[in-house]
């Protein structure tokens, strides 16, 4: 029946009009409406999350409608924050609402999949032999692999079964062991915070078997290397809600309301609490909208703007008018009081080292650590202290490592004097060195100094303090004609100069600086800085973030909520991290994990050092070319000398196999240590980085899940694709031969460059993104709405689950139950090949252990002689560990013995896990493998999640009182104040289903939750007097590792971007006529359309940007060169080149092409002209490029950590060529219809 | 006086980060389907610009809303009754699927299914409406996010009229803001007036404009009478549809699916009530910058005994006058008079109304002419108000300076009361009490979501055979978006008899259907 026919059925009647007769009421059926109703109405709803590393971490609705998974809307149940502070609902984001769109998509990864031709090889030679001679068979036959090989990312994948390809990616992890080395098998898998038990699915498998991890946070450039050089600290940064605590906030590239969304809400609403909001953004960025005030400084120039609000500041607050605050704060919480050695140079001096208690006979009365023990002056009496707090004080004694003003030889309570000036007794010339080419390399700076008696004689001194005002051009009455007398003056780092090299107008920036110090002053510190990506990823990142720091210290800000610096990039903060790292790593089996830094992984491995074109010359410091290590003929020397020095670690690690290392040393009856160390030396043995292009050194096996590493991070795209995988290209660079450049001196060069170092490249998915593309492998995983994990951000304190809506759609299975497969067919295969083994692992000096006090005053290398061989002091630490590999499954599904009996721990301090693995045994149920003794189960993801919620203080109270009691040990204060309140509480994951909880206080980190106070970085080194885990023990703006003077970075400068020479080297490849195009700077911002390339290829995203890779340029500057808006452009230079089409718009300032990050090439991508080959990714045209302050290490702070400090890859630095496409082709005609019908 | 009640809704402008989070879930729950595929009864464009559809706010291109005529009557702009029905065949004024965009999609099958190719698979765009592969998208709903594209063309926005061109269009004069739109939800709605089919009307318990799928006959002229563009033609069950303002979820008190997802917390949904008697009188007045305050005029202060007396008597019930009292619209709208109704000039009397944006200030600081306490004023802001009050109040720049003061005031008091200095400053100049400073401060800035959205239940129990339904509800056997064929329907045979109320005048009334 028709409608027409229904609606006959029913009469109309008006009951009454209105208005006088405009308007008519009417009485009809309304019961259509029912049809609304019907789609609003659902089956259930289901807690989860988007396992993305955005740092948003939302707590989301899942709906499901007729068994679909529907839609989702945001939760909106957060504990509540207090009365005069905006709650957090409801967090999330376009992206987050969109991702239902992948569950059923044709985007979505349902079966596993293997690349045809190896499929075919595999079936061919199981038909005869067993797995892991059959894998042997294929990869030691080089026509067979490079069948595989050569057409990696060309398409061509079949359909294969779980059992199937699990023997073959089992067997060829057994080989590999077998025959290079357990640490010829890595498995990239970035922010364990997003979805912690899927990151350590497959890192427990690595760390049980012996593979590499390599880290990610410094390979995205996420971390800032300045945070580590100032606090001792990875990351620790004020809740997004503490911005609403802030009264001045300036935000400096980092795009708040496009990559913070769910967070922007506090940024707004501050101002309506009287905020004032400053955006330093080179666009008319979305976070300027919200602004009162937008500066535009020029591309890279972003530390001399911040140099010269230092130069207002200490001139004005510091000098001219002595604000108490300031004064105060900079005394008991920064290192400017602490003494440093004038070190003679040339006709003056230069700064040197800190001053420590083993530069006097006496010691200062020290006897453990003395030279680890950094000393200053007591103002009121004028005599040289030890105080408490430095980093000495922290290890092998308990009770002083604090900040309390207590000199500890006589246990008096002191005054740190800021200045030597009272005592100084000679005015001298000191040399500060300069990286911009408006003045003199050199400046001389005139400074009083001190005369002190030392071991070493008679020796000038002066306060690190001294040193930062003159190294600020700031004249303390001396008559130093090198520095400004007045803002006008073009002298670095005045007002006028900054003006001269930013743009912005000197009057502003005074303005800002006397605002933002008015505002701290009057407020105790609560004057905030928001950072960021934009100016976090330049070479020179950590000169601009110290810029800002410096500033921020100086205004006493840090560590006060709502002041401070707040960088958010990259959800680094994994909140329950003692726990997270116990089954990540497997340290409940063996210890320790061989982990990577990522940086120096894949410069090496990819061969982006064979095109290195930054000399060293070129970032070396005028003042040090007398250093030993200042005759590096390239950058990879110096990684080479850092991993040798055990500062960096290194992977592979030897020039051998481990395993076999230590049965060679069992054969000549010496212990394996001592064997290598002695082989290392004399030469037999090497580190495996000194000849990366061998094949006994290639990285063998690689698995990547929970990232798109090859469409998104890799910076250097194209050499990934030419070296690591064998696979078509774009790379149009000149290696070092080519281009007449030096070669290195610690590494082997191979005139033929390897290409397709790996034979097995896995990766894990729930999406078709390029990574997959070129895999052998690609694995099928549940998606976040599939799953059970859990989430934590640093941008709220909660933590909150991913749940399984719906069991795991079609073949895929959770990454849990995916590496817990593996692990089952690798123990049936390795069990009878391997049998157990022992492994010698290496590890550098780690941050937050005893090794971190390597070398006290020197940079010595055994190899040059200069010192002992001795591992965990000049080299690496060597620790044998036994793999009992054929009980590898047996170890992944249960909880090992080692955190009963070593308990858990996190930076520097442990505490008994007794109690926490016996009530695990209740909870999650024990498994006996082979009738041993029984353990707590780990066989599912929710074994996992409740054994992390567990062990880690932050969702145990008990466990944070114990933990409290450690780090009390240590500093001799009291601490479980922090967390006593709490004591009683347990989180279960049911608990997290039912609500996201607030976390507890805990010493793993140096903010604390509480009622009163939003979570703020370093609030408990400022109000408990926790000292930060630095040499000196205070903020320390002053770095003195004879690496940091090598490079001119002891006190901070400005240094501009560095040239990598990437266009000048394409445009030999140009020819005269080649018609109009741009050269500008290469910026790649996060995106609004997608989380890195996650949801960026959805059709929901892709709608509402263009459809496919765009590029902003500036509107007036792009018509100049013929292009117009949507037209298709080229993008290249010696890197390689990619095609998008441009965005004219006025809001991008001329000299830039702004890339949003991570477009991926599955989407819309035609053929570059330049490469001939598929245009590629952001990062198609971006190269790495090392920078050596980072891979100092063994100095207290300065050590490596995974993900804390080690080489990052920036990528900021980089200039192409834009110009237009007249015409754009696709060429998809397949090269071979029938390949994989064939296989099938 | 004839007293009805709406939920209306607010955005403050200030606060919008243009994420379109709005945008995405409004789609997944309601147009993520065929025939809907272009359709976003919510979308977010950024200003300036011409929007979605293109040049929506050029009424002489679109003839959308309603004008006046020489008698001081009203009448749709694309006609009387007698010109609608001329042109039903052939609708001059009916945007093309150009004018809004081609949807398409990604041929993501390939990716995983290619075989060995010379090159990387890509997965191509194809249009979703011919299926063919495009070698390059043109448009899109969200064409100019962030000021993309070339100034000339997106200064065709003709709320920049007035404002010199190549100021607009400079670097360093850049400024931007975004406008979430979504159905209005009008007092005096055009669409309703202009259906052929009598199908579209307003509520009478909640004042949501709907389109009955079971009467429309697909004639499209409420997509043109629309001035804002809201109502949208299904290409698949050849029926209009619009924002249904989520009445399944109002009914139970719960907020609109954009408002509870709006992620920077801008908006607001409460209960205005009004005289409906006065409806004709308002979108009459001769000056459309008096269109503003005639709207405002309608509205009824729900603490008025006399309003509530009379409310009651015309059947509001009392849980809504309740929610009236503490609805965040009426303080927003009426008492702190931060929020303004969009092209009030469409004589439409729309019920989303917004609050305009601060920018930074304009230029270099020299030009700030900034106060002591380092926060600009009003005339030192980059958003030139004449655009503002273009956007708003039909070119009236006066209240939009005021509202602009007021927000400056909040922030300035706050500031000081921050610092712990002497609060009381400057307010009688914005006409503010402190009491109402603090109050603005904790619906703006504090924003719980209980101050958010203040919505009571609907009463079902009135309006349906409630006890049957409570078994009952929910079996359904019909499809109502099918093609005009019904099958059997549960509901069948019980006769609905909710009230509701058509604004249609009334020459029109007698002729509705064919």
């Amino acid at each position: 029946m028709s409608h027409f026919l229904d609606r006959l059925l029913f009469f109309r009647e008006n009951l009454d009009t209105f208005s006088g007769k405009h308007g008519v009421v009417r009485r009809e059926d309304r019961a259509w409406e029912n049809a609304y109703r019907d789609r609003w109405n659902h089956d259930k709803v289901v807690r989860s999350t988007h396992g993305v590393n955005c740092t948003g971490s939302c707590s989301w609705k899942i709906y499901v409608k007729n068994g679909l998974i529907t839609w989702e809307t945001q939760q909106t149940d957060y504990p509540r924050t207090r009365a005069d502070l905006p709650n957090h609902e409801p967090r999330g984001c376009p992206r987050g609402a969109s991702y239902s769109w992948y569950v059923y998509s044709a985007q979505r990864i349902k079966y596993p999949l293997v690349r045809a031709r190896l499929m075919a090889l595999w079936r061919d030679a199981r038909k005869t032999r067993p797995p892991v001679e059959a894998w042997a068979s294929i990869v030691e036959d080089t026509g067979k692999r490079e069948q595989y090989t050569s057409i990696r990312g060309q398409g061509g994948f079949v359909r294969a079964t779980w059992d199937e390809v699990t023997e073959l990616i089992a067997a060829a992890n057994v080989y590999t062991i077998q025959r290079h080395g357990p640490d010829r098998i890595a498995g990239f898998t970035p922010i364990p915070a997003m979805s912690m038990v899927s990151f350590a699915s497959g890192t427990r498998y690595l760390s049980l078997i012996g593979g590499v991890i390599p880290s990610f946070y410094d390979w995205y450039a996420d971390l800032p290397p300045s945070s580590p050089q100032v606090w001792g600290e990875q990351t620790d940064v004020c809740e997004a809600a503490d911005w609403y605590n802030s009264s001045y906030i300036i935000v400096w590239g980092s795009n708040i309301p496009q990559t913070r969304t769910p967070d922007a809400h506090f940024y707004t609403a501050a101002r309506y609490k009287g905020a004032k909001t400053v955006a330093v953004a080179p666009d008319f960025a979305e976070y300027v909208k919200f602004a009162d005030l937008w500066l535009a400084p020029r591309r890279g120039t972003d530390a001399a703007l911040a140099m010269a609000l230092g130069h207002v500041i200490l001139k004005e607050f510091h000098l001219t008018a002595r604000s108490p605050y300031f004064l105060d704060y900079c005394r008991q919480y920064s290192d400017m009081p602490m003494l440093v050695f004038l070190r003679p140079a040339g006709d003056g001096y230069e700064p040197g080292r800190f001053v420590r208690a083993s530069d006097f006979d006496d010691h200062l009365g020290e006897t453990n650590n003395v030279e680890w023990k950094t000393v200053m002056v007591d103002e009121a009496t004028g005599r040289l202290c030890v105080p408490h707090g430095s980093i000495g004080f922290r290890w092998r004694e308990k009770g002083h490592w604090n900040l309390d003003l207590v000199d500890s030889m006589t246990g008096h309570r002191m005054t740190p004097a800021l200045s030597v000036l009272p005592q100084a007794e000679e005015i001298v010339s000191v040399a500060f060195p300069y990286f911009a080419d408006d003045h003199p390399p050199v400046l001389r700076h005139l400074v009083q100094a001190r005369r002190l008696s030392t071991v070493h004689g008679d020796r000038l001194v002066v306060t690190a303090y001294d040193l930062l005002l003159a190294s600020y051009g700031l004249d303390r009455g001396l008559g130093d004609d090198q520095a400004a007398q007045d803002y006008d003056q073009d002298l670095p780092y005045t007002p006028a100069w900054a003006e001269k090299h930013t743009g912005v107008p000197r009057r502003q920036i005074i303005r800002l600086a006397r605002e933002f110090a008015e505002n701290a002053e009057k407020t105790r510190g609560r004057s905030l800085v928001i950072v960021g990506n934009g100016i976090n990823q330049w070479y020179h990142t950590d000169m601009i973030y110290r810029a800002i720091i410096n500033v921020l210290v100086m205004c006493g800000c840090v560590g006060r909520s709502g002041g401070g610096w707040a960088h958010y990039v990259g959800q680094e903060k994994v909140r329950p991290l003692a726990g997270w790292t116990t089954v990540a790593f497997a340290l409940d089996w063996v210890r320790p994990p061989r982990h990577m830094n990522g940086t120096s992984f894949f410069y090496s491995h990819t061969d982006q050092w064979r095109y290195e074109s930054l000399r060293p010359a070129e970032t070396l410091s005028p003042t040090a070319k007398d250093d030993p290590d200042a005759d590096a003929a390239h950058i990879i020397d110096w990684n080479v000398r850092a991993e040798r020095r055990g500062w960096l670690p290194s992977a592979p690690q030897l020039s051998k196999n481990p395993l076999d290392v230590v049965t060679e040393a069992d054969a000549a009856g010496m212990h394996p240590v001592e064997h290598t160390v002695e082989r290392l030396r004399t030469g037999a043995l090497s580190m495996a980085s000194e000849d990366p292009d061998h094949p006994k050194n290639f990285i063998r096996n690689l698995f990547i899940w929970r990232s798109n590493l090859l469409g998104s991070s890799a910076k250097g795209h194209e050499y990934f694709l030419k070296h690591l995988l064998g696979a078509a290209h774009g790379v149009l660079a000149p290696d070092l031969k080519e281009q007449e450049s030096p070669l290195p001196r610690e590494v082997v060069w191979r005139d033929e460059a390897p290409t397709g170092k790996l034979d097995l490249l896995v990766t894990l998915d729930f999406r078709m993104s390029s990574t997959c593309l070129y895999s052998d492998v690609v694995l099928p995983s549940a998606t976040w709405y599939e799953k059970d994990d859990l989430n934590t951000s640093d941008m709220h304190p909660f933590i909150h689950p991913l749940c399984e809506a719906v069991n795991p759609l079609w073949e895929s299975k959770a990454d849990w139950d995916i590496y817990k497969e593996i692990a089952r067919k690798f123990s049936e295969l390795a069990g009878p090949v391997l049998g157990t083994r022992k492994d010698l692992v290496l590890t550098p000096l780690l941050h937050d252990t005893p090794s971190e006090l390597g070398q006290a005053t020197t940079a010595d290398d055994w190899k040059r002689g200069d010192c002992e061989a001795i591992p965990g002091k000049t080299m690496p630490n060597m620790t044998l560990v036994t793999r009992p590999y054929g009980e590898t499954y047996d170890r992944f599904i249960a909880l090992g013995p080692l955190t009963r009996d070593l308990g858990t721990g996190a930076k520097g301090i442990v505490w008994d896990s007794k109690e926490e693995v016996e009530a695990l045994g209740r909870v999650n149920g024990e498994v006996s493998p082979d009738n041993r003794e029984p353990y707590p189960k780990l066989e599912t993801a929710r074994h996992a999640a409740q054994t992390i919620l567990t062990l880690a203080p932050e969702t145990n109270g008990h466990v944070a009182v114990k933990a409290w009691d450690a780090l009390s040990q240590r500093t001799g204060r009291s601490h479980k104040h922090l967390a006593e309140g709490r004591a009683e509480e347990r989180f279960t994951f049911d608990d997290l289903v039912a609500q996201p909880r607030k976390v507890i206080s805990s010493p793993t980190w140096s903010g604390i939750e509480s009622e009163k106070v939003s979570y703020s970085g370093s609030y408990t080194n400022v109000q408990e007097l926790i000292p930060w885990r630095t040499l000196t023990g205070r903020q320390q703006l002053y770095q003195d590792h004879p690496w940091m003077r090598l490079f001119g970075e002891q006190v901070c400068a400005y240094k501009p971007p560095v040239d990598t020479r990437s266009v000048e080297a394409f445009r030999r490849h140009m020819k005269d006529g080649d018609g109009n195009f741009l050269v500008v700077s290469w910026i790649t911002p996060h995106q609004k359309w997608g989380i890195h390339t996650t949801y960026s290829e959805t059709s929901p995203m892709l709608t509402l940007s263009r459809g496919g890779p765009i590029v902003w340029l500036a509107e007036a500057e792009a018509r100049e060169a013929g292009i117009r808006d949507n037209d298709w452009i080229e993008i290249v230079n010696a890197n390689g080149a990619l095609v998008a089409r441009a965005i004219l718009s006025q809001r991008i300032p001329r000299g830039v092409a702004m890339m949003y990050h991570a477009q991926d090439k599955i989407i819309n991508m035609p053929l570059a002209p330049a490469t001939g080959r598929r245009g590629g990714i952001h990062n198609s045209v971006t190269r790495i490029v090392l920078k050596p302050t980072h891979m100092i290490g063994g100095y207290a702070h300065l050590a490596y950590g995974y993900n804390y400090y080690g080489t990052v890859g920036t990528n900021r630095d980089e200039m192409v060529v834009v110009r237009k496409l007249d015409r754009v082709t696709w060429d998809v005609d397949p090269v071979r219809p029938d390949a994989h019908a064939r296989v099938i | 006086m004839k007293v009805r009640a709406q939920v209306a809704m607010v955005m403050n402008l200030d606060k919008c980060i243009g994420c379109h989070t709005c945008s995405i879930t409004c789609k997944n729950v309601w147009t993520s389907r065929e025939g809907m595929e272009y359709v976003w009864f919510n979308n977010v464009e950024t200003k300036p610009g011409v929007g979605y559809p293109h040049e929506w706010e050029n009424q002489e291109r679109w003839n959308g809303g309603w004008q006046r005529k020489g008698n001081g009557t009203i009448e749709p702009k694309q006609g009387a009754r007698w010109r609608i029905l001329t042109n039903i065949f052939s609708n001059p004024n009916l945007p093309q699927l150009d004018d809004y965009y081609e949807p398409f999609t990604f041929d993501y099958d390939t990716l995983q299914r290619a075989p060995e190719s010379p090159m990387v698979p890509t997965a191509r765009p194809k249009s979703i409406i011919t299926g063919e592969v495009k070698d390059k998208i043109d448009g899109g709903p969200n064409w100019e996010d962030d000021l993309g594209g070339e100034s000339a063309e997106r200064l065709k926005d003709v709320n920049a009229d007035g404002i010199d061109p190549d100021l607009l269009a400079s670097f360093e004069n850049t400024f931007l803001f975004y406008l979430p739109r979504l159905c209005e939800h009008c007092l005096n709605p055009t669409c309703v007036a202009s259906c052929p089919s009598g199908s579209i009307y307003k509520r009478e318990e909640d004042g949501i404009v709907l389109v009955d799928q079971d009467k429309c006959r697909g004639w499209r002229m409420c997509v043109s009478g629309c001035p804002y563009k809201k109502i949208y033609y299904n290409w698949h069950t050849g029926k209009a549809e619009k924002c249904t303002f989520c009445y399944p979820r109002i009914e139970s008190g719960q907020p609109t699916i954009c408002s509870e997802t709006c992620v920077g917390r801008l908006r607001y949904l409460g209960v205005m009530l009004y005289d409906a008697d006065r409806i004709e009188k308002a979108a009459s007045v001769e000056q459309e910058q008096d269109l503003y305050e005639a709207q405002l005029g309608l509205f009824l202060d729900p603490k008025d005994p006399a309003v509530q007396m009379q409310a009651r008597q015309d059947g509001i019930p009392d849980n809504w006058l309740e929610a009236a009292k503490r609805s965040p619209i009426y303080k927003m709208a009426v008492e702190w008079r931060l929020a303004f109704p969009l092209h009030p000039e469409y004589r439409t009397l729309p019920m989303v109304w917004y609050i305009p944006p601060l920018s930074p200030a304009a230029g270099s600081v020299e030009n700030a002419a900034p106060e002591p306490d380092g926060l600009p004023d009003t005339s030192s802001l980059r958003i030139p108000v004449r655009y503002l009050a273009n956007l708003l109040t039909a070119g009236n720049e006066e209240p939009i300076v005021r509202a602009l003061d007021r927000l400056l005031a909040m922030r300035r008091y706050m500031r000081k009361k921050d610092m712990g200095d002497d609060a009381a400053l400057l307010l009688p100049s914005v006409g503010l009490s402190e009491s109402q400073i603090e109050e603005m401060y904790r619906y703006l800035a504090i924003a719980d979501y209980e101050d958010r959205y203040v919505i009571p239940t609907s009463h079902q129990e009135a309006m349906s055979h409630s006890f049957d339904d409570q078994g009952s509800c929910g079996f359904s056997a019909d499809s109502r978006f099918s093609e005009g064929v019904t099958g059997a329907s549960l509901f069948a045979g019980k006769e609905r008899s909710n009230a509701q109320f058509i604004s249609v005048d009334e020459i029109r009334r007698g002729n509705r259907r064919p």
